[in-house]
């Protein structure tokens, strides 16, 4: 059973990300959205984190990074940027939604 | 001007997410029109508020970062940074917009308002402020 994960709360003002890393397991996919989307920056203490979930597809909405100014330059590799419909997308594909809020 | 009061402005939380941005931005414009020493202090997330470059159109809700660059025309002159906090977040000060000032000291040159400054230093900013206020 995939499950796809989503955390909308700053890695850095919250352990979510971390509860989240913790019980992601090969095959689920973890979805940043809103300030979640923070975790992605390069050379930031949190993309060290997410760089480290092996066998886990990492998606961040692009709505939200572009509001916070987070371009591609900013981004760690393995980032899948998706779009609204691309959101939808990943709750067809898996079985369930796990929300860290 | 006895009267006047040193407002040290805390700003911890990211833009978007919460009001809190938003919110303090409206009081420290306020506060401005008061003739009080104003001064922001961006730590933890807050520092996600300077990053340039915003795009909030796909989001459905106002880009208010430009407010941000026109404080210099209230007088806001100090805009402190920390620099832990960027660094714990992959970021510098390449990356923060531009905030400037004109210095009626210097000719009315245009001088940037935002000094990055150590963790240390932000306390002694802190404990240097008359008046808190925290968002």
């Amino acid at each position: 059973m995939a499950l796809l994960h989503t955390v909308n709360k700053s890695p850095y003002q919250c352990t979510s990300l971390q509860s989240c890393l913790q019980h992601v397991r090969a095959g689920d996919t973890l979805l940043l959205i809103e300030d979640g989307v923070y975790a992605v920056l390069k050379g930031g203490k949190a993309a060290e984190a997410l760089s480290a979930a092996n066998g886990v597809k990492v998606a961040a909405l692009s709505a939200d990074l572009k509001a916070r100014g987070i371009g591609a330059e900013k981004m760690i590799d393995g980032i899948e940027v998706v779009d609204y419909g691309g959101f939808v997308d990943l709750v067809e594909q898996t079985d369930k939604t796990q929300a860290w809020l | 001007m006895s009267d006047v009061k040193k407002f040290l402005y805390v700003n911890r939380k990211a833009p978007h997410g919460t009001i809190y941005a938003w919110e303090s931005l409206e009081v420290v414009l306020i506060g401005a029109a008061f003739e009080q020493d104003v001064a922001l202090a961006f730590v933890d997330d807050g520092v996600f508020q300077l990053v340039k470059g915003w795009d909030t159109g796909e989001l459905g809700v106002k880009n208010f970062q430009p407010s941000f660059t026109a404080l210099g025309d209230y007088d806001v002159q100090k805009v402190y940074v920390e620099r832990e906090a960027l660094e714990e977040r992959g970021l510098t000060e390449g990356d923060l917009i531009e905030m400037t000032y004109e210095d009626e000291d210097d000719d009315w040159a245009e001088k940037s308002s935002i000094r990055i400054v150590s963790r240390e230093e932000m306390a002694a900013i802190m404990a240097d402020s008359d008046v808190i206020l925290s968002f």
